[in-house]
């Protein structure tokens, strides 16, 4: 299958699972709900960690709304994106279904990592947007070209490595059938992302850089923001994130030798 | 001369199994230090399928028939041997196989749940790149088959067992493949439902020349569809071969209800050679050797007086039962 062909069938895949969500008229407005009120909470427990001090880990508070901004907008990636489709996999290998998944004369890693979308995690993406837009004023960006590049490479860069984390988390279902609650912690452990890097002590930094980068995912985006970023911890982002998303890749592949499926 | 499409030759495969002991005490014991064991699940089986044929797999459950077929479309991995599938190696999934089969399980779907089936036969049309044009002809050439019209329009959750089982159907055949895995495709349908599912499958067969292989532990199904059958037992083939002749093997003898005039009539019958089985009054039950049913019927009906005769005819259940017992048939 060429290029064009997976573009016609992500476009199939978009119009089922928006189908299949508008189906359920209530859980999508709880949902929209949902993602006002945790952004608004977010917001408010970030104020409260700055009300006795003007910074934390060198950040001012203005500073460290980017990073509620990018890890909102990372948020809402995960729920309309990874949630829905990664949280199946488990289930496609505990049921069975995956032989379905890997009949098809299609690539089983995008068919399984795209083929649903959960529409209400597009409010939170812009939401995010919005915050994010409200953050550059009030920080005075300046809008330029080379700005506006590395910005993008650093979100593709951290959507990268999140997508990367959380596949490879679900691929060992195959072995271990049940992995929920290793997706669990790494949940947790993002929830971590919504605070600047420098907050933490050494030990945590050196954790949440090298074993788990989830420092990687809002923190190096978020200076770029703020042109306090080095070129030398851009390239480092990318290169992680190259390295995971190949690494998840070939794992996939591997693991796929010892998929028994499920008994009839 | 017609091709094997299929081609095994000495397959094995074997899965590491995890046992554990009853009580909090195995399950302790389960959770820090897990036994597990390599079982030999398919024992050096070795076949050959001919393009078009509808083959049977018959066996216990546990027989290995499931993993037989899943090794076939590609989705496990053989531990030993080799098998080609219309020319390719089944597991490495290359486009160009997987575009000329499909797999078809009762027990699970690919249906989207919440939409009506329809949604997912265009999305799987998109999948095996067929037009919009073709798709619509496919699928109206494939609902008339299946009798299906409606409840293509009806969200799958809302369907009966046996329409969604004809959606399944249409869903795995969208795309015209050349051989279809069926794994207990009747399996909880109703006795039309099944009955047409049969029909459905034979016309398909007959239309398009495209070979089943199908496992079932409905007999029906069986005796229906497949001339050939190959018989699994604890992973070895036991019997591979004419389904007829492996009836006839399992059940050399017919029974036979005679209702003589009068009982004089009976007891000289009784007398006259044929093996008895039981006598009540003037009724009597004789066994007869297939190969010598109709000279044995034309010595009775001209030297006794006979009032009405009934051939019985074991039921077909109950002698595949044997084979689902049995290790190995030689005929």
């Amino acid at each position: 299958m060429n290029l064009r062909n997976y573009l016609k069938v992500y476009k199939k895949f978009l119009h089922t699972s928006l189908a299949s969500e508008l189906e359920y008229k209530t859980n999508i407005l709880v949902d929209l709900i949902t993602a006002i009120l945790s952004l608004v909470g977010s917001i408010f427990l970030l104020s409260i960690f700055f009300q006795n001090s003007g910074y934390i880990g060198g950040w001012k508070f203005e500073q460290a709304l980017i990073i509620q901004a990018i890890y909102t907008i990372l948020n809402g990636i995960t729920n309309t994106w990874f949630n829905p489709n990664l949280t199946e996999i488990v289930k496609h290998i505990r049921e069975g279904t995956l032989d379905f998944v890997l009949l098809k004369p299609i690539d089983s890693q995008f068919f399984i990592s795209l083929k649903k979308i959960n529409p209400s995690g597009f409010l939170e993406i812009m939401l995010g947007f919005f915050l994010l837009l409200f953050c550059i004023r009030i920080n005075q960006i300046n809008l330029s070209l080379s700005f506006l590049i590395l910005s993008f490479i650093t979100i593709i860069c951290s959507i990268c490595i999140l997508y990367s984390l959380w596949f490879f988390i679900s691929t060992t279902t195959i072995w271990f059938v049940k992995t929920w609650n290793a997706i669990e912690v790494l949940r947790s452990f993002l929830y971590i992302g919504r605070f600047p890097l420098n907050s933490f002590s050494f030990s945590l930094r050196v954790f949440f850089s090298i074993f788990i980068p989830i420092a990687f995912i809002t923190t190096i985006p978020s200076e770029v923001f703020l042109g306090l970023s080095q070129l030398w911890k851009i390239l480092l982002e990318v290169i992680v994130a190259s390295v995971f998303l190949i690494t998840s890749r070939k794992f996939w592949l591997f693991a796929l030798r010892f998929y028994s499926s499920a008994s009839s | 001369m017609v091709q094997n499409i299929i081609d095994v030759r000495s397959l094995s495969k074997s899965f590491d199994i995890s046992s554990k002991e009853p009580g909090l005490k195995g399950t302790i014991k389960h959770f820090f230090n897990r036994q597990t064991k390599s079982l030999k699940v398919i024992k050096d089986i070795s076949f050959e399928i001919k393009e078009g044929e509808i083959v049977g797999f018959l066996g216990a459950n546990g027989a290995g028939k499931t993993t037989i077929l899943k090794m076939l479309c590609g989705l496990i991995y053989p531990s030993e041997g080799s098998i080609l599938v219309s020319g390719h190696l089944p597991f490495r999934r290359k486009e160009n196989f997987l575009k000329n089969i499909t797999l078809i399980m009762g027990q699970k779907q690919q249906l989207i749940w919440d939409l009506p089936p329809i949604e997912s036969f265009y999305l799987n049309a998109s999948i095996y790149d067929l037009d919009k044009f073709e798709a619509k002809k496919r699928i109206k050439k494939l609902s008339d088959m299946l009798e299906i019209d409606e409840e293509l329009f009806i969200p799958v959750r809302k369907l009966s067992l046996g329409q969604r089982m004809k959606s399944e159907l249409l869903a795995a055949l969208i795309h015209e493949p050349r051989i279809l895995f069926l794994d207990e495709p009747t399996l909880g349908l109703d006795i039309n439902a099944q009955r047409n599912l049969r029909k459905f499958l034979q016309k398909y067969n007959k239309e398009t020349n495209a070979t089943i292989c199908l496992t079932s532990h409905y007999m029906k199904d069986i005796t229906s569809l497949c001339k050939r059958v190959i018989c699994v037992h604890e992973g070895a083939i036991s019997y591979d071969g004419k389904l007829n002749l492996l009836l006839k093997k399992l059940s050399p003898v017919k029974e036979i209800l005679i209702v003589c005039r009068s009982e004089k009539d009976a007891i000289k019958l009784e007398s006259s050679g044929f093996t008895i089985k039981n006598k009540i009054k003037n009724e009597i039950t004789i066994k007869i050797e297939n190969n010598s049913i109709t000279s044995s019927l034309k010595t009775i009906l001209n030297n006794f007086d006979i009032e009405d005769l009934f051939i019985n005819e074991p039921p077909v259940d109950e002698i595949i039962g044997k084979i689902l017992i049995k290790k190995d048939y030689d005929i």
